[in-house]
């Protein structure tokens, strides 16, 4: 028997289905942002280069999930229903913290999976329409429930994103502002971390990004973000050129004979 | 020593359906038809809770008159019915057929067992991808179903009011005239002005193109306010959920203007109570609340 494939059944079931990984959320001075990758990944290998892993919940909230993928898409829809099912029978939405109370519940009665390696970590976000803000809730995976304050981020590129965001975020930011961010945050995200996919501008594939305020959830546009991803990459590529150059490193090969006695000099 | 009364079966179900079809008329009238970018309804309801028209799913929309807490059960099933269908399979896979039919089940085997029929009249409304595909089906307290063509008037009047509907109901007609069209069709239909029912059968066409009404038997027309008016449109070029509720901001100016451009000309027959605002109660306005009570359900 293979090797690996050994291994893989020593680690669990759960551990040979697809995974979703990183996705954020930004508060904004109008509402709150969610964005997420696209890359889904079983161990190192990508299952899925264009899976969307933030939903709208409905008309003011969404969520991203993060985790088991499967359990993931499923959960949000059976989550969708109830929101959509409580707002006909009732003829009101619920409360956001009501939404969020049974995003709780639900992965509560998910806690037996979890146990057995389908973890699945959502966030949950929406418009307080009663207070008129934006607001962050993440969860664990046996259903506890916190309220985020500004940002947050989860998955496996999180903690990169995590490094962006915190530099990057401020309060009162435009909705603009906070779409760059975002999308900067991702490709922080994808950049050091081999679960997250980084934009693909050769498949024109780009994060799922959307907004959600008193104008209810609105997803950002495609091509606001290509043009985004593109500012990222010439900065970058800038920053990179002249790191290099610094060094005597203009791409074919060392020019000068000893770079590293050059920056230690400096 | 009690001997059970003989009653025929075909006068146990004559009384029944004229209990029902009492039921059924004393509700206020709604309007269910089609304008050319989706399928319009409006009917006058003093409750702005409680609903006489409301989503059901996707692409379908219920209407109903009668006994509010029957029919706010066949709306809770039928949204139950729904929500369960999309999900199990998909949101594309739920259909107006498959739930009239369900209703026609309930309201069929309600009507033979129950200790008392449901005093109600339904439509269940399905927008299509063009206007051809569009559905209405009309079920009536006794569980039969007719796919109606266009439009459906229920309620009190409804034989009258739908003479009157087909004379001036346009299938193209933008949302605008379509509201113009109900509206004018509604204001006839108040049941006390016509009482008689000897002006049934005159055509009244100059409504339908929300001209002045002046030609107009002022004696028909009844006040309506705009926030007694109950108006949603399934509307077809939306994405995912098409039904639309048409209040506050999203209610358009036709409505007001329609309703407001009557108010001055003066009304033979109740002209000294006539209210030139349209903020104060008209005359029919107790009226219009007794008829509310029936709607709701209360003896």
């Amino acid at each position: 028997m293979n090797p690996e494939m050994m291994q893989a059944a020593g680690n669990g079931f759960a551990d040979q289905v697809p995974h979703a990984t990183t996705i954020l959320a930004i508060i904004y001075d109008q509402g709150v942002l969610i964005a997420g990758d696209r890359r889904a990944t079983v161990g190192l290998r990508i299952a899925h280069r264009e899976m969307e892993k933030i939903f709208p919940a409905d008309a003011y909230s969404a969520l991203g999930i993060s985790g088991s993928a499967g359990m993931g898409t499923e959960a949000a829809r059976l989550f969708q229903l109830e929101l959509e099912h409580y707002e006909k029978i009732e003829g009101s939405l619920l409360s956001l913290d009501g939404k969020a109370n049974r995003l709780a519940a639900l992965l509560k009665s998910n806690i037996g999976m979890a146990m057995r390696g389908f973890v699945v970590i959502p966030m949950f976000v929406g418009f307080d329409l009663d207070r008129g803000i934006g607001r962050i809730f993440s969860y664990d995976a046996v259903g506890g429930r916190y309220e985020e304050h500004g940002y947050h981020q989860t998955g496996s590129g999180g903690v990169h994103a995590k490094g962006s965001l915190k530099k990057l975020w401020r309060p009162n930011l435009t909705k603009q502002k906070a779409v760059e961010i975002a999308v900067e945050a991702l490709f922080d995200a994808a950049d050091d971390d081999a679960g997250t996919g980084g934009p693909d501008q050769m498949r024109n594939v780009y994060p799922v990004v959307a907004t959600i305020d008193k104008d209810g959830y609105v997803r950002v546009p495609e091509a606001d973000l290509a043009q985004i991803t593109a500012q990222i990459v010439t900065e970058r590529t800038e920053f990179e050129e002249l790191a290099r150059t610094s060094r005597g490193y203009n791409g074919l090969e060392l020019t000068s004979p000893a770079p590293i006695v050059t920056e230690q000099g400096n | 020593m009690n001997m059970p009364v003989y009653v025929s079966p075909e006068q146990l179900m004559k009384d029944r359906a004229d209990f029902a079809r009492k039921g059924v008329a004393r509700g206020r009238p709604v309007i269910v038809m089609q304008y050319d970018n989706g399928i319009l309804f409006v009917t006058e309801n003093v409750s702005r809770s409680l609903h006489k028209i409301a989503e059901i799913y996707d692409r379908i929309g219920f209407a109903a008159v009668g006994k509010y807490n029957e029919f706010e059960k066949l709306r809770v099933t039928g949204v139950r019915y729904a929500d369960m269908r999309g999900y199990a399979y998909d949101r594309s896979d739920v259909a107006a057929r498959g739930l009239a039919n369900a209703y026609a089940q309930m309201l069929g085997s309600s009507f033979t067992t129950d200790p008392k029929p449901m005093e109600v009249e339904i439509v269940v409304a399905e927008v299509g991808a063009t206007p051809d595909e569009d559905q209405i089906y009309r079920l009536s307290y006794d569980g039969s179903v007719a796919d109606e063509p266009g439009f459906v008037v229920m309620g009190a009047n409804a034989e009258f009011l739908r003479d009157h509907l087909s004379n001036s109901f346009d299938p193209a007609a933008t949302l605008d005239n379509a509201l113009i069209t109900a509206i004018e069709t509604l204001r006839i239909g108040a049941p006390e002005s016509h009482a008689t029912g000897s002006h049934a059968t005159e055509p009244h066409t100059p409504a339908a193109q929300g001209k002045s009404t002046g030609t107009q038997q002022e004696a028909d027309t009844h006040e309506i306010l705009p926030r007694n008016l109950e108006i949603a449109v399934l509307e077809r070029d939306r994405v995912r959920r098409k039904f639309r509720r048409l209040v506050g901001a999203a209610l358009p100016s036709v409505v007001t203007d329609a309703l407001s451009g009557h108010h001055g000309a003066p009304e033979p027959d109740n002209a000294p109570e006539v209210a030139v605002s349209s903020a104060e109660p008209g005359p029919d306005q107790p009226a219009a609340e007794g008829n509310v009570e029936a709607d709701s359900g209360s003896p």
